[in-house]
């Protein structure tokens, strides 16, 4: 049998299709460089809705509106992008008990170049702990397409969200250019 | 352009009315269960005073999102007309998300904006609507061409009936005074959003076991 999720290759392929195959048909993101492929994939992919928002807090909206008219989103954001979420975890998602599938591409670690960034990264998981928000670092493509299916499912049957942070282990990252900014 | 696409009401020349008079009115042109999406404060309070429709979710925090909330349940489902009421400070807290609905289009959205030139809740500070921002022109400037202010209660009612045939995206603004709202709400956010989801047609269905 031609299932999509496994024999899907890249990550990016893996989070395409396990979004597809538990019936996530929003994707509203900030772009980031590392999630690019996945981003193109899904916008090429008419099944999904796909659209990119002018803030990370304003995606977390639009994906609680549509979970509450009956259609499941994931909000895709780098690392910096977390840093303005929080409230709107806290105020909405969280007491609301929305299964937002929160996927961050991981910047600041494993050989960050921006201290902005990795200060950000820092931040992240004792945010999510202490608002008791699932969350689960990714470093394995093996592993990729179990801890998505499982974890999705998790989300709504608990009614809570999840955060999926994409580890440069399984990404491959942001790699360093001694020319490059930012 | 014609007068009514373009608005021939400024801001400074539009009537001052009352926040709650106008939600009732606004509740009261709803046949269709028809979502309305409060946001956090007076906004709220004036749309719990007007009426607890199971179609009604009412924001506890998350100042600014009550748009995107309300686009997300646009495109969830197209069909049920969605309303946002949001006030003047809210709205410049999140005034991207204007060209977010501008650019996705939705046709059964409509954004109210309650402008008494304050963040009212927290003391009556001003807010720069109350000097130099045109949130209608904002809104026409992030590409949401269908945006007004409303002159007059009448003009209001007008409004909103175009509104909800549904040839959004569209905005209308009203300068408001400055009296709270009417009544505070019951801040109970799981039952305000499972009442919603009922009031939707979406639980009871089967969506949260899939």
């Amino acid at each position: 049998m031609n299932n999509p999720v496994t024999h899907a290759t890249t990550w990016h392929e893996t989070v395409h299709a396990t979004l597809k195959a538990n019936n996530v048909k929003l994707a509203v993101y900030v772009p980031d460089r590392v999630l690019t492929p996945l981003i193109k994939s899904l916008h090429d992919d008419p099944f999904f809705t796909t659209f990119a928002t002018t803030r990370e807090e304003e995606a977390l909206g639009i994906v609680s509106g549509a979970w509450m008219g009956g259609l499941h989103g994931a909000v895709l954001m780098q690392t910096s992008g977390f840093a303005t979420i929080p409230n709107a975890l806290a105020s909405l998602v969280v007491p609301c008990q929305i299964p937002a599938l929160i996927f961050v591409s991981e910047r600041g670690t494993l050989g960050e170049f921006n201290l902005g960034q990795a200060m950000v990264c820092k931040t992240m998981r004792p945010v999510l702990n202490s608002l008791a928000v699932e969350n689960i670092t990714i470093t394995r493509q093996d592993e990729l397409a179990f801890i998505l299916d499982r974890s999705i499912k998790q989300a709504v049957a608990t009614q809570a969200p999840v955060t999926f942070i994409l580890s440069p282990l399984l990404t491959g990252g942001k790699v360093f250019n001694p020319g490059m900014r930012a | 352009m014609t007068a009514k696409s373009t608005g021939a009401i400024g801001a400074h020349n539009a009537k001052v009315m009352n926040r709650l008079e106008l939600t009732r009115r606004l509740v009261g042109q709803l046949k269709r269960d028809e979502a309305v999406i409060g946001g956090i404060g007076n906004a709220n309070f004036d749309l719990w005073a007007s009426g607890q429709r199971p179609q009604n979710f009412y924001m506890l925090g998350s100042m600014g999102l009550a748009i995107p909330i309300s686009l997300g349940v646009a495109i969830a489902q197209p069909r049920r007309h969605v309303l946002a009421l949001e006030g003047d400070g809210s709205l410049l807290m999140q005034l991207g998300c204007l060209s977010t609905v501008a650019q996705q289009a939705p046709k059964n959205l409509t954004i109210i904006v309650w402008d008494n030139g304050m963040y009212q809740i927290t003391g009556g500070q001003p807010t720069t609507s109350a000097t130099t921002a045109d949130l209608v022109g904002i809104a026409r400037a992030s590409g949401i061409a269908n945006s007004a202010w409303a002159a007059d209660e009448a003009e209001f009612d007008r409004l909103v009936t175009t509104a909800l045939k549904g040839e959004g995206p569209s905005l209308i603004a009203a300068r408001i005074d400055g009296k709270p709202g009417a009544e505070k709400i019951e801040r109970d956010p799981v039952q305000i959003r499972e009442r919603f989801m009922r009031g939707l047609g979406v639980k009871g269905q089967g969506v949260s076991n899939q």
